[in-house]
């Protein structure tokens, strides 16, 4: 068990990511709550950011051609801010949409005027 | 050996956490189940050697915008009636984990071939990896400008988030 995990850690890492990202794009496609969509955004991106971690801890190249694994890790502090100010702005969308509809349900925004 | 363990430890809640997020009716169960998901990935961080990515897992998603999704739920203040009837039907459940399993047999497959072996390369070991001082000169020196229009990114995000939601300036 033990040397299953060392000769595959990288995988495991990555099935992991993909599988996360999976359970935020069932949760974008099977719910209706606007809420709860956002929330799944939210999985899908760090399912994104685990990718790049995976990746910059067990390259496939000795040297990277950024001179630097640790870009990887710069990318995902501006994904963490663009995420953060994605949360803040949809959020903010969803509250202007409940008052002229009060409903948060994704079925009732049919119309883009409010 | 106690890196597997941690690892099928964080996984697993990570996993399971993250379904909790889209199974839950009511959104406020979500929410907290969202921040534990994002709890046991800081816990996955510092195993890929993130140290400094983990901490600000911690504090701007279990922090800050856990906060804010909180806040919007309370302040919506959803009815029983509002929140719809649950429609996670027997057929929805069966395809969520046909997809996930579908999800982890192709990527499992489809990575093979990269990492045939035990990973060649391991910056784990290499030093200062993913410590606040490496990050920092890679954020600082590197990347400056992006680094800079993030801030601005922010102070945008924060003026539209008041403007969209006020309704009436």
């Amino acid at each position: 068990m033990e040397e299953f995990f060392h000769a595959h850690q990288a995988q495991h890492y990555l099935v992991l990511a993909a599988l996360l990202f999976a359970l935020g794009a069932a949760g974008v496609v099977i719910r209706r709550n606007a809420i709860i969509v956002l929330m799944s955004i939210e999985l899908m991106l760090n399912a994104v950011n685990l990718t790049f971690l995976a990746f910059a801890r067990f390259p496939l190249v000795q040297n990277s051609p950024m001179g630097n694994f640790q870009h990887a890790h710069a990318a995902v502090f501006f994904v963490i801010a663009v995420a953060a100010a994605e949360a803040a702005v949809g959020l903010a969308i969803i509250i202007a949409v409940f008052r002229s509809r009060t409903s948060v349900n994704v079925d009732e925004f049919d119309v883009l005027k409010l | 050996m106690a890196e597997m363990i941690l690892f099928y430890v964080f996984a697993a809640g990570v996993l399971f956490a993250g379904a909790q997020v889209i199974l839950w009716r009511n959104p406020i169960y979500g929410a907290v189940s969202l921040v534990g998901s994002f709890f046991f990935l800081a816990g996955v961080y510092v195993l890929l050697a993130a140290h400094l990515i983990a901490i600000l897992q911690i504090l701007v998603y279990a922090g800050a915008v856990m906060v804010l999704f909180v806040f919007v739920i309370m302040l919506l203040n959803l009815k029983e009636e509002e929140l719809g009837e649950q429609r996670l039907t027997a057929f929805k459940f069966i395809g969520l984990l046909a997809v996930l399993a579908a999800t982890a047999i192709i990527s499992w497959k489809a990575l093979g071939p990269a990492y045939p072996g035990a990973p060649l390369h391991d910056n784990a070991h290499l030093r200062d990896f993913g410590t606040v001082r490496e990050v920092g000169k890679v954020l600082y020196l590197a990347s400056v400008l992006p680094f800079e229009l993030t801030s601005l990114l922010l102070l945008v995000a924060i003026v539209a988030a008041v403007v969209v939601a006020k309704g009436k300036i």
